[in-house]
């Protein structure tokens, strides 16, 4: 089959994915749910102390993505293992790379628009000033959306195999993740604190260098995991 | 007479078997079936009818045995098997919240298939009048349709298909077996697992019952002289 095919193939499982998501709406709707009232409990943990929140917002608003992110990398196949599609995706032939390509693409839109809304809240309610390096802002946070994207695609893949499927993603996932949302805590903490030339750009090259690994390791990968 | 040879045969399964944890479904299936061949497979519920079109379908694999496609090992081969077959599921495998011509247009984008022929299929499969329809509301039968119009889109050499009849109307009957017809005549080989033999019957060039574990091959239906349904014979 010809990249030409399995780019096709990549964008109509893409597009397939955010339609069926934009008609029900229910998964979107619960998952930036989710995340806003997580962000709420740690703003009600940490108390009153106006600088103890700021300094905890990276941390906040990077796990309230996390867990919710965990809902909608589960949803993305139980949409194919509803009705049996997962059959017909995978005896369509050509590569099995194009179906994780597509997954990646509709979850990382995905993730994306739940990152918008999570930030924006974030931000008023962790009484976070926009620093003047804000596009660096947007870089760390898109590298960042790209790991976790890329690693809850796979190993959502690899869980929806199993009939403990929910409690065997986090279970996978969230060790592997560590490095990732390390350094994009980490990176986006440095650039809000307005330290943006030591350990930002440190930590900015770690997660870019991550999104490297992981997005060559599970392309490779992925044949396997989605195999008979 | 020509001896078909491996290379030559649609499918040319040997001993396949296959257990589910310890009880085995399958035990020793042998089957040949020639190009322009419908054969229909029969046996009680969980004789392993289906469990036998998934394995040649490369959705699960044996245990033991091996099966040729086209001359392609089911195997070592599935992606080659995989070009060559049309598997209509006893399960539709299609998306609830997207229309029914969004469903084949996205079928068509995933076999490279041109997508402008997909409203002279829902017209064929009698569902162009609810093309724009989510397939949430659809009735398990056209659902059935919808499956059928995805199978339009392949051009198989082989067409597994796991009891196609299932909540048709009579007009979906004859909609199936007008397609099977077209297919043969193209040189396409049918397998087709059923339940009743009726609506098939005067398809089928022979019948193989699954009974524990193993086939047993009876000639065409329609040609036998008791008309006694094989399924009722206990074969």
């Amino acid at each position: 089959m010809s990249l030409r095919h399995d780019w096709r193939r990549a964008r109509a499982i893409a597009w397939k994915d955010l339609t069926a998501e934009r008609r029900s709406k229910a998964g979107f709707n619960s998952v930036v749910a989710l995340a806003v009232t997580i962000l709420a409990m740690f703003g009600f943990a940490l108390g009153p102390d106006a600088q103890a929140i700021r300094d905890a917002a990276p941390g906040a608003i990077w796990l309230a993505v996390l867990f919710a992110g965990v809902l909608a990398f589960n949803r993305s196949y139980q949409v194919e293992l509803d009705g049996g599609a997962l059959e017909q995706l995978i005896l369509y032939p050509g590569g099995r790379r194009a179906i994780f390509a597509g997954k990646l693409l509709a979850n990382f839109a995905f993730v994306s628009l739940m990152l918008v809304i999570v930030i924006a809240v974030g931000i008023v309610l962790f009484q976070v000033t926009i620093p003047s390096a804000w596009p660096a802002l947007v870089g760390i946070v898109i590298c960042g959306a790209v790991g976790l994207v890329t690693l809850g695609t796979f190993y959502a893949a690899m869980a929806s195999r199993s009939r403990a499927r929910e409690v065997l993603l986090p279970l996978l996932l969230f060790p592997m993740l560590v490095p990732v949302l390390l350094a994009a805590i980490e990176a986006t903490k440095a650039l809000l604190g307005g330290n943006i030339m030591s350990d930002a750009g440190a930590w900015a090259r770690l997660l870019v260098a991550f999104d490297v690994v992981f997005l060559v390791a599970t392309f490779l990968a992925f044949e396997s995991v989605i195999e008979v | 007479m020509v001896i078909p040879t491996s290379s030559s045969l649609a499918i040319d399964a040997s001993d396949i078997a296959r257990r589910f944890g310890a009880s085995w479904v399958l035990r020793g299936v042998t089957l040949r079936l020639s190009p322009g061949e419908v054969v229909g497979v029969l046996g009680v519920n969980g004789s392993g009818k289906s469990t036998f079109l998934r394995i040649l379908a490369t959705l699960i694999k044996p245990h033991a045995g091996t099966a040729l496609v086209c001359g392609h090992d089911i195997a070592r081969e599935p992606e080659e098997v995989r070009a060559q077959i049309g598997y209509l599921a006893h399960t539709p495998g299609l998306y609830d919240d997207l229309t029914a011509r969004e469903n084949l247009i996205f079928a068509a984008a995933m076999l490279d298939r041109d997508e402008r022929g997909v409203d002279a299929i829902l017209e064929r499969v009698g569902l162009l009048a609810y093309a724009s329809q989510p397939v949430r509301g659809f009735s398990s039968g056209m659902q059935r349709r919808l499956a059928i119009g995805r199978l339009m889109l392949i051009r198989p050499k082989v067409l597994l298909l796991d009891e196609p009849y299932s909540n048709l109307d009579s007009g979906g009957l004859d909609l199936m077996n007008s397609l099977i017809s077209e297919w043969v005549d193209a040189g396409a080989a049918a397998l087709v697992v059923l339940h009743e033999l009726a609506p098939a019957a005067d398809l089928l060039d022979r019948t193989v019952t699954l009974q524990d574990g193993r086939a047993a091959t009876k000639p065409a239906m329609h040609s036998d002289p008791a008309g006694i349904p094989l399924a009722a014979s206990g074969r």
